[in-house]
């Protein structure tokens, strides 16, 4: 029981960081990241209305994989 | 019973071919709408046609979902698998303002009403991590049946049923308005009318089949909101561009208006679209988004949703579900934006004032264009007042367009057909219904599990509970309708206060009641009205008159982010005040153990 739930905390510091870093860190950046423009798109604008989006849905689907994983390796996952 | 256990599993292995055939119908339907059209059938009919079938099909899910027992009404019997949980609960998320509205805020906003996109999607993470599979796990009706068992009894219950009234009220009042208003537009009947069939829909979908209906309307409802929202414009990426990608091609259309913002005169001085910080300071833009996310953590509408899971390992996946089906809609919000920004900068502003587009006097004629401070009506009517205030072309200043109009009037902008605008109204109808059903039945379900049945009469039998639940649920509808029909306008302002009352009520009790044993009730309950009474008392402190005093904000943050004082407020006093006395008994702290490990079946309400 003890394992489990370090290596769920674990995983769970790592998300919210990744989460954190996304939802605030690159957004304070816009000015800089607005320099490079891609397809039309100023990098710092687009992260806001769409990259880190995409890094929110690709993180949660990833962070389920994992915590499935760590569920089954110390044998706590549901019988399906 | 076994039969009807046959049949729901039968419902449940073929939901692909269900749903399937139904978008099939959906769409064909529309293009049937179509060719009426074509062949002169007059708009009224049409648009009573979409509304009304859209209409009848919820309400026949609704009736054949029926059901009398307990758990199916309160969890859908625990069988939603993941993707379609995702479906549902992105309708039961995305109300009529984010249908409406969403892309209309970012055309006024630019890049800082992209704040809304970022902190209404990042909160799943919250939700995916923090709370939704160990709630799954405890297996409660309720978020406050959960408080109740995890911080030791009525208190914190009643606690959480308060903040999630706060949380819900107002904003179900604002969906019932936009079902009426939608009504209105596409019936033809009165508003007052209006809501209450939009009403009567809403609790048809609701009333019979609880929880297990509400599931399968909003999966409906979902697929017809997202239809309607990706068809006006992707044709008008196609009609502009060339390529029927909005999400990639208006990147274009941003370089554009950068140009025309820099170039021609008619905009001399407007607000750079990509301009950051123009309207909320990086305070006010950060705090936002916090608050946005963490009350969207802390929604007990939302967080319900994910009882309903087979699985905690499903319901893991369906926030990741969840999450993509409302991406959907809120990666495409800004190209709306973009793209009716630049017919307007380039074929409004700037126009002299008798070459203006006919889609300014359709919507001007509803007062949501406003062209020299008067509702564009006419031609006529643009004019005069434009001359008496001396203006010959069109400039940014004396032009405005309602945000709730940016999608709808996107049909029109783009020359297509009417029943384009009609597919629309109906998007905006499952939004607005969706998301009241959901309010509605959290409401209703806090009411008649917590408070008539946990707190007033543990011992009533089944059938009474379920009757009550009905009861209830129909006088908090009843209630809504009235609310919306007679309360002021400004009373929808306080939707924007539900992110931060939830969060500063909900979030640090939640969070800290599974990942910190060492909460204990005292703590709880402390922390719970501390957040929240801080944070309602900012809110009040600082809105305008009638909703509040209208005294100066602290540190210049805006009323909308009152959470980022109250949220840290509630989880300091919680730690606090549970580090100061007792910590809870060990069969409590066993509880948190169980609601941590997948395996054993849900703790609360077995079978």
């Amino acid at each position: 029981m003890n394992g489990y739930w370090e290596e769920t905390r674990g995983l769970m510091i790592k998300v919210l960081v990744i989460w954190f870093i996304f939802a605030f860190v690159v957004h304070a950046f816009v000015k800089p990241l607005n320099g490079i423009v891609i397809l039309g798109f100023p990098l710092g604008f687009w992260m806001a209305a769409q990259g880190s989006l995409i890094v929110f849905v690709a993180l949660i689907f990833w962070y389920a994989r994992k915590q499935n994983a760590i569920d089954e390796k110390h044998g706590v996952a549901e019988d399906e | 019973m076994s039969s009807q256990a046959t049949g729901k599993n039968v419902f449940l292995a073929n939901l692909g071919k269900i749903y399937g055939i139904y978008t099939g119908g959906f769409l064909a339907f529309v293009i049937f709408l179509g060719v009426l059209e074509q062949l002169g059938v007059p708009e009224r009919i049409i648009g009573f046609l979409f509304v009304g079938l859209t209409l009848a099909v919820y309400a026949g899910i609704g009736i054949l979902s029926r059901t009398m027992q307990v758990s199916e009404y309160y969890v859908a019997g625990r069988s939603v698998p993941a993707l379609y949980n995702g479906m549902a609960t992105a309708a039961d998320w995305m109300s009529g303002a984010s249908f409406l509205a969403m892309a209309g805020t970012l055309y006024l906003l630019g890049y800082d009403g992209l704040a809304f996109v970022v902190g209404w999607t990042g909160g799943y993470v919250l939700v995916a991590v923090l709370i939704a599979p160990f709630l799954r796990k405890f297996g409660a009706y309720t978020v406050p049946d959960f408080l109740a068992a995890r911080f030791g009894g009525n208190v914190a219950r009643f606690i959480g049923i308060i903040v999630l009234l706060a949380a819900s009220f107002v904003y179900v009042v604002a969906q019932i308005r936009g079902t009426g208003l939608i009504a209105e537009r596409f019936l033809n009947i009165p508003y007052d009318i209006g809501v209450f069939v939009g009403l009567a829909g809403i609790l048809l979908c609701s009333m019979l089949g609880g929880m297990r209906a509400v599931t399968w309307t909003q999966v409906a409802q979902y697929i017809v909101l997202i239809i309607a929202y990706l068809v006006p414009v992707v044709i008008m990426s196609w009609k502009f561009t060339g390529v029927p990608v909005p999400q990639i091609m208006y990147g274009e259309a941003l370089q554009q208006i950068s140009q025309l913002e820099q170039t021609k005169e008619a905009l001399a001085g407007v607000k750079p679209h990509l301009e950051p910080f123009l309207t909320y300071d990086p305070l006010n833009f950060f705090a936002l988004i916090f608050c946005l996310m963490v009350g969207t953590a802390s929604l007990p509408h939302v967080l319900m949703r994910f009882f309903t899971t087979p699985s905690v390992r499903q319901a893991r996946y369906s926030v990741g579900w969840a999450l993509f089906f409302i991406f959907i809609l809120y990666f495409t919000a800004p190209a709306y934006a973009a793209f009716v920004k630049l017919e307007i900068y380039q074929n409004v502003l700037g126009s002299a004032l008798n070459a203006l587009p006919d889609w300014v006097y359709v919507w001007g004629a509803h007062a949501k264009v406003k062209i020299c401070g008067v509702a564009a009506a006419s031609a006529e009517v643009v004019q005069q007042a434009c001359a008496a205030k001396g203006v010959e072309v069109l400039d940014w200043k004396n032009f405005s367009i309602a945000k709730d109009v940016v999608v709808i009037a996107t049909p029109e902008i783009a020359g297509l057909p009417f029943v384009i605008t009609g597919l629309v109204g109906a998007g905006g109808l499952a939004a607005a219904m969706s998301t009241a059903d959901g309010l509605l039945l959290a409401m209703a379900n806090a009411l008649s599990h917590d408070i008539y049945y946990r707190m007033l009469d543990p011992n009533a039998p089944t059938g009474r509970r379920l009757i009550a639940a009905r009861v209830i649920l129909i006088g908090v509808a009843i209630l809504g309708a009235i609310t919306a029909t007679v309360a002021p306008p400004d009373i929808l302002k306080l939707v924007a206060w539900a992110f931060s009352l939830a969060a500063a009520g909900n979030f640090p009790a939640l969070v800290l009641g599974i990942w910190w044993k060492r909460t204990n009730t005292i703590g709880a309950i402390a922390g719970m009205l501390a957040g929240f009474g801080v944070t309602l008392a900012y809110l009040i402190w600082t809105a305008a008159p009638p909703l509040g005093f209208g005294n100066p904000e602290l540190f210049g943050l805006k009323n909308i982010s009152a959470g980022l004082f109250g949220i840290p407020i509630g989880f300091i006093v919680m730690i606090v005040v549970s580090r100061m006395t007792a910590p809870p008994s060990q069969e409590l702290q066993d509880l948190v153990d169980e609601i941590r490990t997948p395996k054993g079946g849900v703790v609360a309400h077995k079978g």
